[in-house]
């Protein structure tokens, strides 16, 4: 109509496309390598400060001579603790542990994400079972083994009762809280789209509802280690070396640099499983952007 | 360039209209549609005795100040939500636009695209080739394996328009699509949406607050007031296509709606 008004030819538009992307999307440099190497340092620097202190300050109250007969000074412990690391015991009790904790709270976040989803997407059910979820929740665990004993005696399915009971309403109240927080405008665009009920669910709520699980996950973790350590305790079962069994035996032997050694142990598992929930984390967060400008 | 007359109500007095069926496909009609939230003294009418009827593909631009209810008016429309009173029909499918992309982060572009095929029912192969097709009209070929994170707040939204295209829909409804882009940005998606729009035979209702924009997009420009949202004028676009944001007959249409849209304004504050 007007002179002035004259098409954007298709040549001219590709390059300015073109050139606004170059200016918008400024790709990832090849800096990938060295990041890597220098995110891995950042990482390791303050674990490794935090072990030299603890060795230090150890060192120090042994050096001070507090409680000297009993208290063991860090260079004792550790080599018994690499003794240790020599023998088939404790390997054998690393093994049972393992095993349990695996069962334990694989069957935990099988039940949970059952629960979960089922209380999630039936609201009569919300109302009678979701805050019994966070009472369960705020139970310790420990609690229920004079009960489990009675019902199944002492042996690995009373633990296992236990770690079940201790993890799973975290994982189910993970689950709960992602389906509860999935943005209401990608509902919006799902149902739009014609994503319903059981699709909506699929493609649509359970992975917005990824990160809340896997911080119930990891969460629920926490609560079946200490379950299972607890449990090994209380449910010693002849013939059976766990670690809990070791510790009780180094109590009763007054072992105090065998009881510390397997705390050790204890501890480096948790820590490396711990770990690896962090890294799921964050690999969801990076995939999703969520990350910060790390 | 005069005010064109046209066959659009602008107040509600008129019959319920037929039934959507009725309509030839890509048709939305609006009947002396009122939405009111709440109750009692809380209540607040959002939308008044709206009527309006857009043709099988036209390209109608609502234009209003902020709390004229062109966001529910759309969420109507997309069926959403239910009038308070009146009658909304629409024959064929709608698809839906907002002013963010609303892209799934879990998902590449591509997928974000095939899901929307997915939800259709179309099988894996047909998926594929046909998310690779809408990404190439909307330029993005190359992107489909990144994710909306990793993409340009433009990048985004073309992937939320290919995905909205694959939804195969006649009515394309879209909530100030490009409001939250830059300028330059939004000239090329401008560019763009004539493009996607020339091949198909899409019925497009934009809602914006940029009045310029408008009248660059829309066949027809239809002027809603505030608080409630009432339609209190139209204007028909006859500016040939294709367009320019900056052109004089642009602006000079765009300055009669925005003195339009001024006087409703400062009848409202006074």
């Amino acid at each position: 109509m007007a002179p002035g008004d004259e098409r954007t030819s298709v040549p001219a538009y590709a390059e300015r496309l073109a050139w606004l992307e170059a200016q918008e999307a400024a790709p990832p440099a090849d800096r990938r390598g060295r990041r890597l190497l220098a995110r891995g340092w950042t990482a390791l620097w303050p674990k490794v400060l935090a072990i030299a202190i603890v060795l230090a300050v150890w060192q120090l109250i042994h050096a001070s001579g507090w409680k000297k007969d009993i208290f063991p000074g860090p260079g004792a412990t550790l080599a018994d603790l690499w003794d240790q690391l020599h023998t088939r015991l404790l390997w054998q009790a690393i093994a049972t542990t393992s095993e349990r904790a695996i069962i334990g709270f694989g069957l935990a976040v099988v039940i949970g994400a059952v629960v979960g989803a089922l209380v999630s997407r039936i609201a009569p059910l919300r109302a009678a079972v979701g805050s019994l979820i966070t009472g369960l929740q705020t139970l310790p665990s420990i609690a229920w083994f004079p009960f489990a004993i009675i019902l199944f005696g002492i042996n690995t399915t009373a633990i296992l009762f236990v770690i079940v009971l201790g993890a799973a309403p975290s994982i189910a109240n993970g689950l709960i809280a992602g389906v509860d927080y999935t943005p209401p405008l990608l509902l919006r665009a799902g149902k739009m789209m014609g994503l319903r009920r059981l699709s909506l669910y699929r493609y649509l709520i359970l992975p917005a509802s990824l990160p809340a699980f896997v911080a119930g996950l990891r969460q629920g973790w926490a609560f079946a280690w200490r379950s299972l350590m607890a449990g090994e305790l209380l449910v010693v079962i002849a013939n059976q070396p766990s670690l809990g069994v070791l510790l009780s035996t180094d109590q009763d032997q007054a072992d105090m640099q065998g009881a510390t050694s397997i705390i050790i142990v204890i501890l480096i598992l948790g820590i490396v499983v711990h770990t690896l929930f962090g890294l799921a984390d964050r690999a969801i967060r990076r995939r999703w952007g969520l990350a910060g400008t790390a | 360039m005069m005010r064109q007359g046209n066959s659009v109500t602008v107040t509600g007095q008129r019959p319920a209209v037929e039934p959507a069926d009725g309509g030839a496909t890509g048709t939305v009609r609006l009947a002396g549609v009122s939405k009111v939230f709440g109750r009692g003294s809380s209540a607040v009418r959002a939308l008044d005795q709206i009527s309006l009827d857009v043709p099988p593909g036209e390209f109608t631009c609502l234009i209003g100040a902020s709390g004229c209810g062109k966001s529910t008016l759309l969420s109507l429309v997309a069926g959403l939500e239910e009038p308070t009173a009146g009658r909304v029909s629409v024959s064929g499918r709608v698809a839906l636009m907002f002013q963010e992309p609303a892209l799934f982060p879990w998902l590449t572009a591509a997928g974000n695209v095939e899901l929307a095929l997915r939800a259709r029912g179309m099988g894996r192969a047909e998926r594929r080739e046909r998310a690779a097709e809408l990404l190439e009209t909307v330029h993005l070929t190359g992107f489909g394996g990144k994710r909306p994170h990793e993409l340009s707040g433009g990048m985004r939204q073309r992937v939320a328009l290919a995905r909205a295209l694959a939804q195969d829909a006649d009515v394309l409804l879209m909530d100030e699509p490009f409001g939250a882009l830059d300028a330059m940005t939004r000239d090329l998606l401008h560019d763009e949406l004539d493009r996607v729009c020339a091949g198909r035979q899409l019925t497009i209702i934009f809602v914006t607050h940029n009045v310029r924009e408008a009248v660059r997009l829309g066949d027809r420009v239809v002027v809603l007031s505030s608080r409630p949202g009432r339609v209190i004028d139209q204007f028909a676009v006859p500016i040939e296509h294709p367009r320019r944001i900056d052109s004089a007959l642009v602006a000079e249409l765009a300055g009669r709606i925005t003195d339009r849209l001024r006087e409703e304004m400062s009848r409202g504050t006074r």
